[in-house]
């Protein structure tokens, strides 16, 4: 007698639900991410209690590595008029094709004599370059016109210090006089959230 | 599977002979393991939450001419003075200051910091009272503000000058501002270091008597 052979069926899972999901999630994460900002430098900046959260546009940044290497970012909008009137004060001339780069690039840390050079380098030849920082002791401080030049082009910026927990205090000692000296008695260290103890 | 079924199947009612239709399958599976793929990359490479700021409010550069300042009790001032690893020095009033040291552990700074606030400033216990009514919805975010302000802007409330070496990290620049706002101190300053606080801390300030 023959058996009888149950007909095996495939088993129907209906993955239309999953696929809702996963679309939405993406949907979600593509309209709320905002990528990481390409930063030549490693800053691990300390935590505070503040919840103040840093507002997308108008800051100029000013970060500082545990070497106590200085980077400097203003808005997008802005680079532009900076470095037109950065170029005026150290009689240097950049091409139109060196401001248009210059608007795109995030941040720099080299002194203005030698922007020139790193503006002409491809994207991906600029991440090897060792940055030496820009110029902030009292002989040369081109960070002071730096952050002059910035307000001027933005003047409702306001000054964000990145710092790395590590980075000696004279440096951000240093910075703070600068800001003083450009009357910018207000600014914010930038820092990472942990709880407050109760 | 992960498909689409149109049906038609299994159509023996009826005497008619119908074409057969074929059921249009469609695999779904790679479209799942390409939306999957995009949001694993859009999870990793996104930032959610955006930084968090602490506020430093500097005083002006201007001198102020000295009738003009205002005047506190040198018992209601404490400097700290930040040093090498992650060391904090401090001591009361201006003459013949008594250095004492401690560090930035939950027994350190801030026990001295809330306990010498305290004696001096009575009503700060009531700003956690105010933050709780906060957190609780008892009270709006703005009456919890000018409250805090007021109480601690109390005329006998502690006073700390901040001051760091310079072989102090920016780390503890940091963390001594957090104690600040942890300990309710209203008013402080960070302030240059003098040749006699860094004498004091090699303790080799000659007594004064």
């Amino acid at each position: 007698m023959p058996k009888v052979k149950v007909k095996r069926k495939p088993p129907h899972i209906d993955m239309t639900a999953m696929t809702d999901v996963a679309f939405l999630l993406l949907t979600f994460f593509m309209l709320t991410t905002k990528f990481k900002p390409d930063e030549p430098f490693v800053v691990d900046p300390p935590s505070s209690v503040s919840d103040y959260k840093l507002p997308e546009s108008n800051v100029i940044q000013i970060s500082v590595d545990a070497t106590g290497k200085v980077f400097f970012s203003t808005g997008q909008g802005d680079r532009r008029t900076t470095l037109e009137k950065m170029a005026k004060q150290y009689n240097l001339t950049f091409t139109e094709q060196e401001l248009r780069s210059f608007s795109l690039l995030e941040t720099f840390g080299v002194p203005v004599s030698q922007l020139k050079q790193y503006l002409a380098l491809k994207p991906n030849e600029r991440a090897k370059v060792n940055q030496p920082g820009i110029p902030t002791d009292s002989t040369d401080n081109q960070l002071r016109d730096w952050i002059l030049f910035a307000r001027q082009s933005n003047p409702q910026a306001i000054i964000a210090i990145k710092g790395d927990g590590d980075a000696e205090y004279p440096v951000m000692k240093n910075i703070i006089a600068t800001l003083q000296e450009r009357k910018v008695n207000r600014f914010n260290f930038i820092t990472n959230l942990e709880n407050a103890p109760q | 599977m992960a498909s689409i079924d149109t049906g038609g199947s299994d159509g023996k009612e009826g005497g008619k002979v119908r074409a057969k239709k074929m059921a249009v399958h469609i695999d779904f599976t790679p479209m799942v393991d390409l939306g999957f793929l995009l949001i694993t990359f859009f999870m990793l490479t996104t930032t959610m939450n955006k930084p968090q700021v602490m506020e430093i409010n500097m005083p002006l550069k201007e001198d102020v001419p000295p009738e003009d300042r205002t005047k506190f009790k040198e018992s209601q001032t404490m400097t700290i003075v930040l040093g090498e690893n992650n060391k904090v020095y401090y001591y009361f009033g201006i003459t013949n200051p008594v250095l004492d040291s401690t560090n930035f552990s939950n027994d350190g700074i801030r026990k001295v910091l809330l306990e010498e606030n305290k004696k001096r400033n009575p009503l700060v216990d009531s700003i956690a009272i105010y933050k709780r009514m906060l957190d609780n919805r008892i009270i709006k975010r703005e009456e919890y503000k000018k409250n805090s302000a007021r109480i601690k802007a109390y005329k006998d409330a502690l006073i700390v000058v901040i001051k760091a070496e310079d072989k102090s990290k920016y780390r503890n620049l940091v963390d001594i501002l957090d104690e600040m706002a942890i300990c309710n101190i209203g008013r402080y300053a960070i302030v240059d270091i003098t040749e006699q606080d860094k004498q004091l801390i090699a303790g080799t300030l000659p007594t004064t008597n």
